[in-house]
Parts: C-alpha cells; sequence; structure tokens
C-alpha cells in the first residue's frame, strides 16, 4: 500500500472567507463532509502532506484565526471566545451539514471551546496536542512558555527531530521575505493577545469538557515537550466517551513531524 | 531650562557572568543574588542624593521597573513620599507610572493626589507605557498595552477633575462610584508628561498638549518628534510649542576637564551594557508586526552598544567640563527646543562622591549659564514657569 501523504499535488482554492464580517484567509480542497481544521500557532503552508491526504476524503477547509496569518483583526476582539463566535457562526454558515472538526495546538483549545458550547452542527471532533486547560498546580507550567523561547528552544520543545523540524517549519528571521515575516509575526501577536493571561488556557474549560456528546479523539505526538502527553491523557480523560492515542517520533507538530502515521491514525476515525 | 536630578537605583553587585548565564540583567536573574542588607544601603544613598540635589537647587526625577538589578524602586508612589518628608523645594517628577501595568486606575489617581498634597503641589505626573521588560512582572497582555494606556489616563484624568462621583464602564475598567479624595494639590491636575520615541505617541501627546519627554534618543531622532509635535500642534490650532513641551534625558556626568569627565563619565555606561534577553525585550505585539520585521530585516533600533564617544556625538551621553556642558546643553536646547533636562547622574558603581561632586560642578557652574533658556516667552511660545 503506498503512503496515504505521496498522492499528486492537490489544488488548494485560496478564496477568503467572510465570517461576522471579518475576512479570513482560507485553503480549500477536496469534496465530500466538510472537515474544518483550526490550526495551531504555524503558519499555513499548502506543501503540507497531511492537509493533501485529508483533502482526498473530505472537503478540507483550514481558515487562519482573525489576527492571524493574513486574516483581519476585528479592533475589539481580546478574548478566546470572540474566535470562538466566529467558528460557531462559520459552522451555521455551512447550513447544517455536519462537520468533522479538528483542532490543533492552539487551534484545539478553540475547537473544545466550540464543543462545549454546541456540537449541533459537529459530528465528530478531533484534538492534537490541544492547549486550553490547566491540570497541574499553580507551580507547574502546563504549557511551555513558547514566547520566551528562542528559535532553537522551540524547535527542541515541539519536535522530536528537531533538524528536521528546522527544515520544514518558517519560523520568524532575516531571511524570510518581508510579507511573509509579517505573517508570521501577526500569529505570534495574535497568539499572545488571545492566550496571554491565564496562559494559553481557560481556567473553566476543563470542568466543562463533560458536556462533549460527539466521538471524541484526542491525538498526541509523545515527544511533544510543549504540552506532555499526560496533560493530553487528563484533556481526554474529562471528554465522555473520548479515545486518547500517541503518535510515536513525532512531537508536538504530529501532523507535520509523521504525517502518514498521523493520517493513518485519524483517518478512520474523521471516516466513520 | 529645568534640570532634574535622577538615578535608577541600580543593584551593580550581580557578577557578570550570572548576567551572561540568564542572556539578562531583568525577570529572570535569581532574587538569590540580591542581598537586601547592601540593598538597606543603597536606598539610604540613592535617597541621600535626592536631598543633596533639593539642596543644590535641582529638580528630581524618579522612575519604576520590576524584577531587575537594573532598578530598585519598585513603586514611584513609596521614592516620592519618602522624598517629600525629606525635600523642601525641588519639583519631584515620577516619570511614570506604568498605566498598562497597575491593575487599578484609580488607585493611581488616589495616590498621585495624595502626594500632590503633601508635597502641596511640588508633583509632576509622567505616564508611560512601559518598556518590554515590565510586561513579564505585571504579566500584561504585550499586544494591548496602548489600549490599556489610553483607557487609564482617560480614566485617571477624569477622576481628578470631576467634583462627584461618577460611573466608568470601560473596556479593561469598570467602577460604579469614582470619587477620588483627595482632590490634587494642583487644579485642575498635576502637570502631566508622556514619556516616547514613535510618531504615534507624539501625535497622541500634542492631542493634549502634555509634555513629551524623549529619552536617550539621538540629535535628529528627537528633532524629528520634536517636529512631529509642532506639526500636530499647528494642525490643531495650538500655539506653536515652546520649550516646556519637552524633556530629554541624557547621561550626564560634569568634571573639572573634559578629559577627566569621559575618564570617569564611562562609568554611566553601566546602564546601558546590560544584558537584553533577545526574547523578553521583544514580547509578541508590543511592536507591530509591520515595525518588528522591518527590525528583524535590520535597520531599526536603538544603539545600545554604542561606545562613549559615538554616544557624545549623539547627545546621548552629556559630558564634560561646565563649559563644554553649557555647550551642549545650549545647542541640544537650540536644536530640539528642549525645556527639561532629565540628567541620569549616576549609573552602575558609580560613587556617591563622584556623582555629587559632578552634580555639584553642575548646579554652580553650568546651571547659572543655561537657566535662561526657554525662559523668556518668544512668539506665543509658553515660558518655561522657574520655581
Amino acid at each position: 500500500m503506498s503512503s496515504p501523504t505521496t498522492a499528486a499535488t492537490t489544488a488548494w482554492q485560496t478564496a477568503p472567507l467572510l465570517v461576522q464580517g471579518v475576512e479570513l484567509e482560507c485553503l480549500r480542497a477536496g469534496q465530500g463532509a466538510p472537515l474544518l481544521v483550526l490550526h495551531d500557532q504555524e503558519y499555513l503552508n499548502t506543501e503540507w502532506p497531511y492537509l493533501d491526504a485529508l483533502a482526498e476524503h473530505f472537503e478540507v477547509l483550514v481558515p487562519s484565526h482573525p489576527g492571524f496569518g493574513r486574516s483581519a483583526l476585528p479592533e475589539h476582539f481580546d478574548a478566546l471566545d470572540d474566535l470562538v463566535y466566529v467558528y460557531l457562526d462559520l459552522l451555521r454558515a455551512l447550513e447544517r451539514r455536519l462537520v468533522r472538526l479538528a483542532g490543533f495546538g492552539f487551534g484545539g483549545w478553540i475547537a473544545a471551546e466550540m464543543a462545549v458550547r454546541c456540537t449541533h452542527d459537529v459530528d465528530r471532533l478531533l484534538l492534537v496536542d490541544a492547549v486550553g486547560i490547566k491540570v497541574s498546580e499553580p507551580t507547574t507550567r502546563d504549557v511551555a512558555d513558547n514566547f520566551v523561547l528562542d528559535a532553537e528552544a522551540l524547535l527542541e520543545a515541539t519536535w522530536h527531530d528537531p533538524g528536521l523540524g528546522a527544515r520544514t517549519m518558517k519560523l520568524p528571521g532575516p531571511k524570510v521575505p518581508e510579507d511573509d515575516l509579517i505573517a508570521l509575526l501577526r500569529n505570534r501577536q495574535a497568539a499572545a493577545l488571545f492566550g496571554w493571561k491565564p496562559f494559553m488556557h481557560n481556567p473553566k474549560l476543563r470542568a466543562r469538557l463533560r458536556r462533549i456528546d460527539v466521538p471524541t479523539l484526542v491525538a498526541w505526538g509523545e515527544s511533544d515537550r510543549l504540552v506532555s502527553a499526560d496533560y493530553g491523557r487528563a484533556f481526554a480523560a474529562e471528554i465522555p466517551g473520548a479515545t486518547f492515542e500517541l503518535i510515536p517520533n513525532a512531537g508536538h507538530f504530529p501532523y507535520l513531524e509523521q504525517p502518514d502515521a498521523f493520517v493513518q491514525r485519524v483517518l478512520p476515525f474523521l471516516s466513520r | 531650562m529645568l534640570a532634574y536630578h535622577f538615578t535608577e537605583m541600580p543593584y551593580p553587585y550581580v557578577p557578570e557572568e550570572v548576567e551572561k548565564e540568564y542572556k539578562s540583567a531583568r525577570v529572570i536573574v535569581p532574587n538569590s543574588y540580591c542581598d537586601p542588607k547592601i540593598v538597606a544601603e543603597l536606598y539610604e544613598r540613592y535617597l541621600d542624593d535626592y536631598v543633596y540635589a533639593d539642596e543644590l537647587g535641582l529638580e528630581i526625577m524618579l522612575n519604576e521597573h520590576h524584577q531587575t538589578m537594573t532598578c530598585l524602586d519598585v513603586t514611584v508612589p513609596l521614592s516620592a513620599a519618602a522624598l517629600i518628608q525629606r525635600t523642601k523645594r525641588a519639583k519631584i517628577c515620577i516619570l511614570g507610572s506604568p498605566l498598562p501595568h497597575r491593575d487599578n486606575p484609580v488607585r493611581v489617581a488616589e495616590e498621585l493626589a495624595m502626594l500632590d498634597c503633601m508635597s502641596r503641589g511640588r508633583i509632576i505626573s509622567g505616564f508611560v507605557r512601559g518598556v518590554p521588560t515590565e510586561i513579564q512582572p505585571a504579566n500584561t497582555n504585550p499586544v494591548l498595552t496602548r489600549q490599556r494606556f489610553e483607557e487609564a489616563h482617560d480614566l485617571i484624568v477624569r477622576a481628578w477633575t470631576t467634583p462627584e462621583p461618577f460611573n466608568w464602564e470601560g473596556r479593561f475598567w469598570q467602577h460604579r462610584y469614582v470619587n477620588v479624595w483627595p482632590r490634587t494639590y494642583q487644579q485642575p491636575h498635576p502637570p502631566i508628561w508622556i514619556t516616547g520615541s514613535t510618531p504615534d505617541s507624539v501625535t497622541w501627546t500634542a492631542e493634549r498638549q502634555y509634555t513629551y519627554a524623549c529619552f536617550l534618543t539621538p540629535y535628529e531622532w528627537t528633532e524629528g518628534l520634536v517636529n512631529a509635535y509642532r506639526q500636530r500642534s499647528a494642525e490643531l490650532g495650538f500655539p506653536e510649542p515652546g520649550p516646556d513641551k519637552f524633556a530629554y534625558l541624557a547621561l550626564c556626568y560634569t568634571a573639572e576637564t573634559d578629559e577627566e569627565a569621559a575618564d570617569y563619565g564611562k562609568n554611566l555606561l553601566w546602564y546601558l551594557y546590560r544584558e537584553r534577553h533577545p526574547q523578553l525585550n521583544a514580547p509578541p505585539g508590543y511592536l507591530p508586526p509591520q515595525v518588528l520585521a522591518k527590525q528583524i530585516l535590520g535597520t531599526a533600533g536603538k544603539a545600545y552598544r554604542d561606545s562613549f564617544e559615538q554616544l557624545q556625538e549623539k547627545g546621548i551621553v552629556l559630558a564634560g567640563s561646565p563649559d563644554t556642558m553649557i555647550e551642549k546643553i545650549t545647542y541640544l536646547h537650540e536644536r530640539c527646543n528642549i525645556g527639561h533636562l532629565l540628567m541620569m547622574n549616576h549609573a552602575g558603581f558609580m560613587s556617591p562622591e563622584k556623582t555629587r561632586r559632578s552634580m555639584e560642578l553642575f548646579a554652580k557652574e553650568v546651571y547659572p549659564a543655561i537657566k535662561h533658556l526657554g525662559a523668556q516667552p518668544s512668539g506665543k511660545s509658553e515660558a518655561l514657569a522657574l520655581a
């Protein structure tokens, strides 16, 4: 059997989405049931093969969150639920077709907050190395302070193989073209705007996870040192019936570091 | 021209290798390196220097920083309160209250009003946004400091100028009864100063006709900001801004000769040469992405590693014999319309004797020759209020 991520290059459409009057940069490809992918803090990049593989099975939508990449940021947005309601409205705008909702890292936090509010438009929920809850006692940082890490330390924390990360990820630096650099810096700015305090979590979310009433898979890179697999287990334990799966040889971005293994794990769940 | 004595109250005894290890002099250097017995000595010494400034006829400037060996003054109202009790005449310029980082602007309004009454109107109230390394100690959202600053300012000024209880339901702060006791001694409120180094902040300040203070900017940068203030004032129909609207902070050292000033004045550079952590100094969103991108791609930014000579050329260091100082300060005044000279007369390991000798020489041999600058009204400009 061929690798699921070696298919022909997918033609991604880049027409922006308009939700609640907010113009969002968005990648869109494929046919079938809609799959909404809520990205982490990293920059969108169509060369990432896991998206191509998913687009063979679903109509994949990958918007940049408000304030990230090239998406607009309304002046009054300053809390995570501003993003949550944008995406709940997007689900509603998809005309009540049941949506597979996937959230990675920071996007996993958004997805979990959406699911505790309303799952009327959601068929299944996939959370990957998600942040958003507080697990440990106050003096332990559940989520490493990525804003204080330099590029090298950030790759150490987020990749099983930091060398591969350095070749794969686009990070802010003097060699990046100005337009892309601004988009990357907007990601950092927006992540801080929505996740600064409390740092990358909502103290109330953990107790609310019990409200999630759709099939849920919590997948985690085994080597994630930004937010540990134990944190992932605690996340899954609060969601009724959720399954937890480790992806070996992967850090915080298993879909980038082990795209084949990632797609093999999540596809059966999403396709059911 | 009014001259102000200033020290940031450093604790210079952390070994340099520790600073290098942490890549920082701020936020994360463990406080195990802080000896409170030494701190007690330092507070006494720094306050004594301020009292001496009062005796010499100089004004006083205070500031605050947090979690840092570079500044032991952690809250300006405390040092100001101490100095009000020990000084007789000096203006006490608080530069400033870091508005985005204070939890409650109404308390800021109250504290400043109390200080203003205790000092019988000697307070100048500076408001600052706070340097990037203040973000972590206060854990303020770095993206919203400008917005928090503006709302806190609006609330404080309203609290000072409203003679009855009022309601405030803003974006960041909500109060149902704001009714500050005491009222400020100076009416309608103490003079307000704003620090800044960007066109945005100077425009905002000009719109309110506050005094704008530039810290350690080169001549042409300072001049550009002053001209931006002038331009905005003219657009709004305000009179041509006089020197009372502009303050400049420089590292200052006066000695008998230029050689001696250069020799000992180099100790001031301790302040500039501290380790600056690349991430703690650039929290996400503190600068707009467009501005930060330009810095990363390699142009802008302050020159913290300039040599003593370069810093003198740029006007960031003002050092020399009394005659040289008169010449340099006159040039600064004429080129940049500066009416308030904020003198960082001390940094790092500078001894009390040397610091005081410089202050004394300045007060006796330089100040009398520059004090008149900007004091005479010219055209529509306002004269400096010489106490």
